[in-house]
């Protein structure tokens, strides 16, 4: 029982993560048709905004070490430290969350650059164009990425107060067995809170009613004298800034390194496929029910009797959903299937 | 839709494509890429791209799983050295019929679905075969070390093979050896006569079919056709052609590993078949080409190669023009091969195959074209 | 190249000219066999310089791995050459090189990427024998391109020093003639830790496996669990996980409540520093079972890993084929010459490429040819001494290098930011030796 409970926390946060990831994706991907390969150069950079931050913070004075005698070694202190005591540890220590403020702004340009500066050149190209330059786009960013802070991943630590585990159990009054990182709860909760913001944004605001009708049908808005093409930049702005945040946040989970967009890239649009091309609430769906199916698959359990059932669960449900839904789970009518 | 053609251009374009690759050890010299194992996977990978591109070119079809295909090939084959022979034929013969019955299975699936669906479920499948090759079923691929010969393999066919002490047999065909040159000319034959079977399909009625299936398959089922056996045709016989570039590395190489399957490879044919462009029939292999060439030649120019190359100009020049070009070279050739994409989509959409046909307008202006871009791409 | 004309001079010259101009001939090199019997692939006999091929991951998740790798080839070039200040030239023992290249002849490299995947490997170590003519192909940074590489290296006649690769199929099931080893294996590991385990943990222990999914975590986990389960440690689970699978979280929660004591993470690379980020943010080291401190443990560790396992990596054991901070004195020339070119210290990869160069030019020397037939004969069997892990010894059955192996903590009180690891104890030789016939493998033969 406590192992099935960890394991629905498990794939609840895993689902909040892929949910982020792909949400980002959807928006460009799933609504604006863009095939763009470079998402998951995208979550990266959220995450070396991070790194970027964490390392500025650190800034530090070098001091010769002593205690290296073969040759002429560096000891290293912060700057912060050596100016504010106290005050300049604890920033340090809050270098993840502090990050998200940096994140949104950067992310926010860094996606009209892209838009801007590359892909609306490529709205009307096809999609074996579009493949192209945003593969060549990933590349440049991910190698330009290693030149910085080579391939090896760089830890980041969350703040002293999320470090450990929260006892789950002992608080919900169940078994004192199920502990949870503080760190991941925070997570889950930071995706919800973002998850349900985008949505917001996108149903309630004038701003998100344009863009939705103009995701229907851009050239009816359009003939209406709306200019849906400033509006789509923001779209991918916004999706910038999801996925970066995604990314600000995953690195006390997974130490970052220049790689790491690619080895989220094909997940996520699985996850946008099977949610359903147009549809931002399919993607958030299908990003819960892989992370809970993939948790399951790894219990030894399921593992003796189906073999290798968790590396393939992923790929698998993908194969069953699509066959029995034609277009995921809540895909609409038309988009992108010729 | 497509440039028009006449027999005669085709067979003149098939004399000076065969001709071209059996001199390919001539003229890359100066290139710095006339050795063997280069100009193989220039043949295997160029036959890959041409298979696939019966499928994504004339079809519009997008597969991102064809890897899964030549991992299948690689395999039969090694396993066919193991157990019959190590002659090369029923390695290639059965190499290709496993991979075609794997594209059967697969394509009757994934051809339920269209667009991105399609390319998702194609995707899906390759990823789990790659998985499952890599760790449960390391009994019979050898997961991450890969699939090798052993020196007391049963090869029931061919048993004197096997010397006491004599170490491995080399594959052959009847006697000679596959290594190096010989390996080449084999495999560059086979990607020429792959090569004129493909530039028939593309000119047969059955391509028109899949040509029209592309431009509007709505169309076409409200005439009455089902369109399906065709796109399942032309799924099987580029899944084909995958096996067959798949059992040509294990003849010029007799090994399978299980990364040969995983998705980058996919989209590498992917990549290489809308570099060279889209729909044309030389574009794929020389799209191949070129990211083979950046590859292996590129990745290899380390800074003092560069030393030597600059080595003419004064010091300071020197070091920083060295210092400038590594990063595009060496351990920084991924950057250059993600620059040429963009820039190559950029300036020239139709790939390769239209920066020549731009060319060729210029200064032949009076040989006019209905439509000198090639049809790049779907939709 | 002398002007008479014979059909063998005409067949070196060929060859060598395919070798060495990289912009030139276009001669197809020659592939027949055993045509002479002291002919062998891309003699440099007629060439005032030696090729050596340095092959190692550049892109990829080993990329550091490889330029670290690449350091100390270099390194070893120049020391060869006689050039710096010689390094473990000046601690080897016995040494026949002079500081004048190998035989007299210059040494040069070619370099190539690998990006840890077979295919790309081999590709790379094929350019370097076809085209630029290398006598020694060596690097990698994983089991699967070092055991790839070195049937190529078979195949081609071309010596494989192998780098970083740990899995025992290197010169077990997949040993090759042509292929040597210096870094230790999963064996070595498993009887290494043993009685360190022993010490430290005592002998009623409940052991929980996380095994990467492919062949280097299987033979891995069975070393493992082969030594904990002769020291009465129970094993309580192994579960497979697939590899880059980046959170581990399911894999890790079934651990919580296992009733296991000890957990035993068979991962390397990025796997490996996931893994056990992610184990240590969900409790496990505060955690009291059996009333006895959980413990984490890594089979192998190497610096790399431990930077970017960052403070999570402290009080941990595991393996490590050599560190920086060994006093003996091959060590200390080493780190030192290392040290003083690059500013940093060098990693267990770089150390165990830079030693492989060194034997494999002074078995050249001691044979007296580069015909890689007499230098496999002069590396059978080979004893040295002063090259950084105490007496060791190059075993002719199986080409594996025996030699001390370290068990190495987590440091806890790093005194630099290299300091990442601390050395518990140096198993000696004897300990972790076994019998070559165990993996089973052919070598096969001398004449490729």
């Amino acid at each position: 029982m406590d192992a099935i409970f960890l394991q629905i926390l498990n794939g609840l946060d895993k689902g909040g993560a892929y949910a982020l990831i792909a949400l980002g994706l959807t928006l460009i991907f799933g609504t604006l048709g863009v095939v763009n390969f470079a998402h998951g150069a995208v979550f990266m950079l959220g995450a070396f905004c991070a790194v970027t931050l964490n390392k500025i913070l650190t800034l530090s004075q070098r001091i010769r070490d002593e205690s290296v005698t073969f040759f002429e070694a560096y000891k290293e202190v912060p700057y912060l430290e050596v100016w504010f005591g106290e005050t300049g540890s604890t920033l340090i220590e809050y270098s993840v969350p502090i990050s998200i403020l940096v994140a949104i702004p950067v992310m926010l340009l860094v996606g009209l650059a892209m838009e801007r500066g590359l892909f609306r050149f490529f709205y009307n190209r096809t999609h074996a164009e579009q493949i192209l330059v945003s593969f060549g786009l990933a590349i440049v960013i991910q190698e330009i990425v290693k030149a910085f802070y080579g391939a090896n991943p760089i830890p980041q630590a969350p703040p002293e107060i999320f470090a450990g585990s929260a006892n789950i159990g002992a608080m919900l009054g169940m078994s004192e067995a199920i502990v949870y990182p503080w760190w991941r709860l925070v997570y889950l909760v930071f995706a919800g809170i973002v998850i349900a913001a985008v949505f917001c944004f996108l149903q309630f605001t004038t701003f998100g009613m344009v863009v939705r009708a103009g995701m229907m049908d851009r050239e009816t808005v359009g003939l209406l004298g709306i200019n849906i093409e400033r509006r789509f930049t923001i779209v991918f702005g916004l999706a910038a800034v999801v996925s970066g945040l995604a990314g600000v946040m995953y690195t006390p989970i997974l130490p970052p390194d220049y790689h790491m967009g690619m080895d989220f890239l094909v997940l996520s649009f699985v996850v946008v496929v099977v949610g359903g091309m147009g549809s931002l609430g399919g993607a958030v769906a299908a990003g819960f029910l892989l992370g809970v199916l993939q948790s399951f698959a790894a219990m030894a359990e399921i593992k003796a009797i189906i073999p290798g059932i968790d590396q393939i669960i992923i790929y698998l449900v993908a194969v069953v959903i699509l066959l029995v839904r034609p277009r995921g789970l809540m895909g609409r009518k038309g988009v992108m299937e010729t | 839709m497509i440039a028009p053609t006449t027999p005669r251009k085709d067979m003149v374009m098939f004399i000076v494509f065969a001709i071209a690759i059996l001199t390919l050890p001539i003229w890359m010299a100066p290139l710095g890429g006339s050795y063997p194992d280069l100009l193989q996977k220039f043949a295997i990978f160029g036959l890959f791209a041409v298979g696939f591109n019966i499928l994504f070119g004339l079809t519009g079809y997008l597969s991102f799983g064809h890897a899964a295909f030549l991992g299948v090939g690689s395999y039969t084959a090694v396993w066919s050295f193991k157990l019959l022979s190590m002659n090369i034929l029923p390695a290639i013969f059965f190499g290709m019929i496993t991979s075609g019955l794997f594209a059967l299975i697969i394509g009757y699936v994934s051809l339920r679905r269209s667009g991105i669906y399609f390319s998702i479920l194609t995707l899906a499948f390759a990823q789990m075969s790659y998985n499952l090759a890599y760790s449960v079923l390391t009994p019979i691929t050898y997961g991450e070390t890969g699939l090798q010969l052993a020196q007391y393999d049963p090869r029931i066919l061919d048993a004197q093979a096997t010397v006491e002490g004599g170490g491995i047999p080399l594959t052959n065909l009847f006697g000679l050896e596959m290594q190096g040159w010989p390996g080449f000319y084999f495999c560059a034959v086979v990607l020429i006569i792959g090569f004129y079977i493909a530039m028939r399909i593309t000119r047969s009625p059955f391509g028109m079919m899949l040509l029209a299936v592309k431009s509007n398959q709505n169309r076409m089922n409200y005439t009455g056709l089902n369109t399906r056996p065709y796109t399942l045709a032309a799924f099987v016989i580029s899944g084909i052609y995958a096996g067959l570039a798949g059992s040509l590395m294990a003849v010029t190489d007799p090994l399978a590993g299980a990364e040969r399957m995983q998705w980058t490879a996919s989209g590498e044919v992917v990549l290489m078949t809308i570099l060279g462009g889209v729909g044309t029939l030389l574009g794929p292999v020389l799209g191949a080409a070129i990211i083979k060439y950046f590859e292996n030649i590129f990745s290899a120019i380390n800074e003092s190669v560069l030393h030597a190359f600059f080595g003419f100009l004064p010091d300071f020049i020197e070091n920083g023009l060295v210092n400038v070009a590594s990063l595009f070279v060496g351990k920084g050739w991924h950057l250059t091969l993600g620059v040429l994409f963009m820039v190559m989509v950029i300036f020239l959409p139709g790939g390769v195959i239209e920066a020549y046909d731009r060319i060729r307008k210029r200064f032949f202006s009076k040989e006019t074209r209905s439509s000198a871009a090639p049809q790049a791409g779907d939709d | 190249m002398k002007s008479i004309i014979t059909r063998r001079g005409l067949l070196k010259g060929t060859a060598a000219g395919a070798g060495v101009a990289a912009l030139g001939s276009v001669a197809p090199t020659h592939f027949i066999k055993n045509a002479w019997a002291e002919e062998f692939r891309n003699d440099p006999t007629n060439k005032s310089a030696i090729t050596l091929g340095f092959n190692v991951p550049q892109s990829g998740p080993y990329a550091d791995e490889g330029a670290d790798e690449l350091r100390a080839y270099k390194l070893a070039v120049k020391h060869l050459n006689g050039e710096g200040d010689g390094g473990m030239l000046n601690t080897m023992k016995p040494l026949s090189l002079k500081g004048n290249g190998i035989l007299g002849k210059k040494v040069e490299y070619v370099t190539g990427d690998t990006q840890t995947k077979s295919d790309a490997a081999r590709a790379s170590a094929k350019r370097m024998m076809e085209k630029d003519g290398v006598s020694m192909v060596t690097g990698g940074s994983s089991s699967g391109v070092a055991v790839a590489v070195q049937a190529l290296c078979q195949e081609m006649g071309v010596i494989f020093m192998a780098g970083l690769t740990h899995s025992n199929d290197t010169t077990g099931k997949d040993k090759r003639r042509y292929g040597f080893r210096h870094f230790f294996n999963s064996y070595m590991s498993g009887a290494a830790l043993g009685p360190v385990l022993k010490d430290e943990y005592g002998t009623e222990r409940r052991a929980y496996h996380l095994t990467a999914d492919y062949n280097w975590g299987y033979t891995t986990e069975e070393s493992v669990k082969n030594t904990t389960e002769a020291l009465g440690w129970e094993t309580v689970a192994a579960v497979r996980t697939p590899v880059g699978a980046g959170d581990f979280s399911q894999y890790i929660t079934p651990v919580l409540n296992s009733g296991a004591d000890v957990l035993i993470l068979n991962h390397y690379g990025k796997d490996m520093v996931n893994s056990l980020t992610q184990a240590v943010s969900f409790g496990l080291r505060d955690k009291q079972v059996n009333g006895k401190n959980f413990e984490i443990i890594v089979p192998l560790f190497s610096r790399l890993m431990a930077q970017g396992a960052g403070d999570n990596i402290k009080g941990i054991l595991g393996t490590t084929n050599w560190n920086w901070s060994l006093q003996d004195a091959g060590s200390q020339a080493f780190v030192k010459s290392f040290g003083q070119e690059y500013g940093f210290p060098p990693s267990q990869a770089a150390h165990t490429c830079y030693v492989q160069t060194l034997l494999y030019a002074n078995a050249c020397e001691m044979a007296g040819t580069f015909n890689p037939v007499e230098v496999i004969k002069t590396l059978e069997g080979f004893n040295f001494d002063g090259m950084g892990n105490g007496p060791t010894e190059y075993r002719a059955a199986d080409h594996q290098c025996f030699k001390d192996v370290l068990v190495v903590r987590g440091n806890e009180n790093p005194s630099s930011q290299f300091d990442l690891l601390q050395v518990v104890q140096q198993v000696p030789r004897s300990q972790v030796e076994y019998d070559p016939s165990i993996f089973g493998g052919e070598l096969g033969p001398y004449k490729a």
